[in-house]
């Protein structure tokens, strides 16, 4: 690879495009209505006065082909999985099959309506039914629940059953377990379910030891959250010993499964003692990651806690599926209506398409492409965890600093070659960490690609630092000031006059 | 780095400058060189009590979001309030105009517990960052 001429994503009819706000003109619209046909009366009128809002100053008059112009215009500005590799570490941003959408579309999915009375829904209940014997199976689970509509709100959901499990035998527990090595979702979500969290450091390997779980276990704590694969990409191998010590002393295991997509097929979180786990759909189940949601996070539990699943549940009873709502010790209903349904249609195409050889497959190419881009890119790269990884892999800047270049001038440049940079200064365990997740969606060409431009970017950092320090020089937007961005937010549109 | 002396000093990188009853509290050099560019810090209410190493607040930059921890135990007597407008005084003068809280000390002994500038500055080297 030579200079940037010949990559991707340095060419291109890009156009330039102001605000909505600063386009149109006055009276223009982008409708024409029929003329009225009854007496016409002003607003004022009909409706009192504290109902009535202000005008709103600077609302655009714009036509239809305007207002169509202008965001399909700001969105090829964007990148995403569907133009190029986007090594987004922790984010498991694999690409989403368009067979998935397909099916979502489908008229009896799109066109159900939630309070469609349940005759008329089997069809739907059906696919809630078996995703949840598929999911149960994968994570080696009994029970489901479909409900929780992201991951955190999964374990929200699941730390929401274990405190209604620890209540229903005398004494909730005061204190949850959490290994600095993961997410760090899991401390809030603790502390939302009214618990004190204690850190447990992870030992040398990078892995939770199990000895330093049994000096902080106790007849208090709740439960331990352990994230396997870590965020370090790491499998928590002493997790079934960890597993003991926490059931010794009547504790759960709760298990952030945002990395389930690197062991499907292979090891079951069940299997390995954990008493709950959520799903991420959008990551390992192949939904798009939206811009806020729709998502969904179902959790999968052991039998002893079923009978605190959020209602409503979906039953089988003979030929005939049903929704529970009837359960005594429920922790209560998480969200509006059953799922997002959309979504579980997606996912439930995914489970159905891969097949079970198919989603082990999928797991194993996932690991064997992370570990190519650590084994090609270790030496140009300082490597902290000097080990097979999962399914993402750590660099940091230790090797550049001495020319002044950091971990954030890398993923800069990254843009310049056309691809989405990796997850930066995260996890905050290591020092200016460079996380790199390649996802089992992507080819040996793209990953040489990617090492590639990694190995020239190293080769900048010495011998033209400046390339690095004033990158991206090719996107439409160039390096951005994130500092006065977030020092002096400007988070709306206000008319200058 | 810079590691004043007469200072003392937390591992988690704070700093404390004791006089009498009273101390200032603030993060230190190497901290802010670490954080990068400073964004946000949320500073307690006057009056709140702290026990040593309580987490008293959060400082935001555009890398990584962390706590702030008291080195030692006692009443915020002050806050420094012009860390609201001017975040960036953290990194440009974090043992002055970056100072963020002044305490009431409950207990002396707590100091003990506390790295002096030359130990500080050692463990900075065993860390790792002491270039």
């Amino acid at each position: 690879m030579s200079g940037t001429g010949n990559t991707i994503g340095t060419r291109g009819l890009v156009l330039n495009e102001p605000l909505i706000f600063e386009q149109g003109s006055p009276g223009r619209v982008g409708y024409s209505l029929p003329p009225v046909d009854v007496p016409e009366k002003k607003a004022e009128v009909l409706i009192p006065k504290r109902l009535l809002r202000d005008g709103i100053p600077g609302m655009p008059e714009v036509s239809e082909v305007d207002v169509i112009r202008h965001y399909t215009r700001i969105s090829q500005w964007n990148y995403c999985v569907d133009l190029g590799f986007f090594p987004l570490g922790s984010c498991t941003m694999k690409y989403n099959p368009r067979i998935n959408e397909d099916m979502a579309r489908l008229p009896g999915f799109a066109k159900a309506h939630p309070y469609q009375p349940e005759e008329l829904s089997q069809g739907a209940l059906q696919l809630m039914w078996e995703l949840e014997q598929y999911l149960a199976e994968v994570a080696g689970m009994d029970r489901v629940t479909l409900q929780p509509s992201a991951g955190a709100h999964g374990e929200l959901t699941g730390l929401m059953m274990i405190r209604a499990y620890h209540t229903s035998r005398g004494n909730p527990r005061s204190k949850v377990l959490i290994p600095d090595s993961a997410h760090g979702t899991n401390p809030a979500t603790s502390a939302l379910c009214g618990y004190r969290v204690v850190p447990v450091k992870e030992g040398p390997r990078g892995i939770v030891e199990a000895k330093a779980v049994a000096e902080v276990m106790d007849n208090e704590v709740a439960a331990i959250m352990v994230t396997s694969p870590n965020t370090l990409g790491l499998f928590e191998e002493q997790i079934v010993e960890v597993s003991k010590i926490v059931h010794a002393k009547g504790g759960q295991v709760y298990c952030d499964g945002a990395n389930l997509n690197s062991v499907m097929g292979i090891s079951r979180p069940g299997d390995c003692g954990v008493d709950v786990i959520q799903i991420n759909l959008h990551k390992t189940f192949s939904q798009p990651h939206g811009g806020g949601g729709p998502g969904a996070g179902p959790v999968a539990l052991k039998k002893h806690l079923a009978p605190f699943m959020p209602v409503p549940t979906v039953e089988k009873k003979g030929n005939r599926l049903t929704f529970d709502f009837k359960r005594p010790k429920s922790i209560g209903k998480v969200r509006a209506f059953a799922a997002s349904f959309g979504v579980l249609v997606r996912s439930y195409t995914y489970i159905r398409s891969m097949g079970s050889a198919g989603l082990r497959r999928a797991s194993e190419v996932a690991v064997l492409n992370a570990n190519y881009i650590q084994s090609q890119l270790k030496g140009t790269y300082h490597l902290p965890y000097d080990r097979h990884c999962m399914h993402e892999c750590i660099f940091t800047d230790a090797l550049q600093v001495r020319h002044d270049i950091h971990t954030v001038d890398i993923a800069k440049r990254l843009i310049d070659y056309g691809f989405h940079p990796p997850t930066i200064y995260f996890p905050l365990i290591v020092k200016a960490a460079l996380m790199i997740e390649p996802t089992e969606t992507e080819s040996k060409e793209t990953l040489d690609q990617f090492i590639a431009a990694m190995k020239q970017i190293a080769r900048e950092a010495q011998e033209n630092p400046d390339l690095l320090r004033e990158a991206p020089r090719n996107p439409k937007v160039t390096r951005l000031n994130e500092t006065k961005a977030a020092r002096e937010p400007k988070l709306r549109w206000r008319p200058t006059s | 780095m810079q590691v004043p002396e007469g200072l003392k000093y937390t591992r988690e990188h704070e700093w404390i400058k004791v006089e009498g009853d009273r101390g200032q509290v603030g993060i230190t050099h190497y901290a802010q060189d670490q954080l990068g560019d400073v964004v946000f810090v949320e500073l307690p209410k006057k009056g709140r009590s702290l026990r040593q190493m309580e987490p008293f607040g959060v400082i935001e930059s555009v890398k990584a979001v962390s706590d702030l921890y008291c080195p030692a135990g006692g009443e915020v007597l002050e806050v420094n309030g012009e860390l609201e407008r001017k975040p960036e005084l953290v990194n440009g003068d974090p043992y002055g105009a970056g100072w963020m809280i002044r305490v009431k000390i409950t207990n002396p002994k707590d100091l003990d517990k506390l790295l002096s500038a030359s130990e500080y500055s050692a463990y900075l080297k065993q860390a790792g960052g002491g270039h």
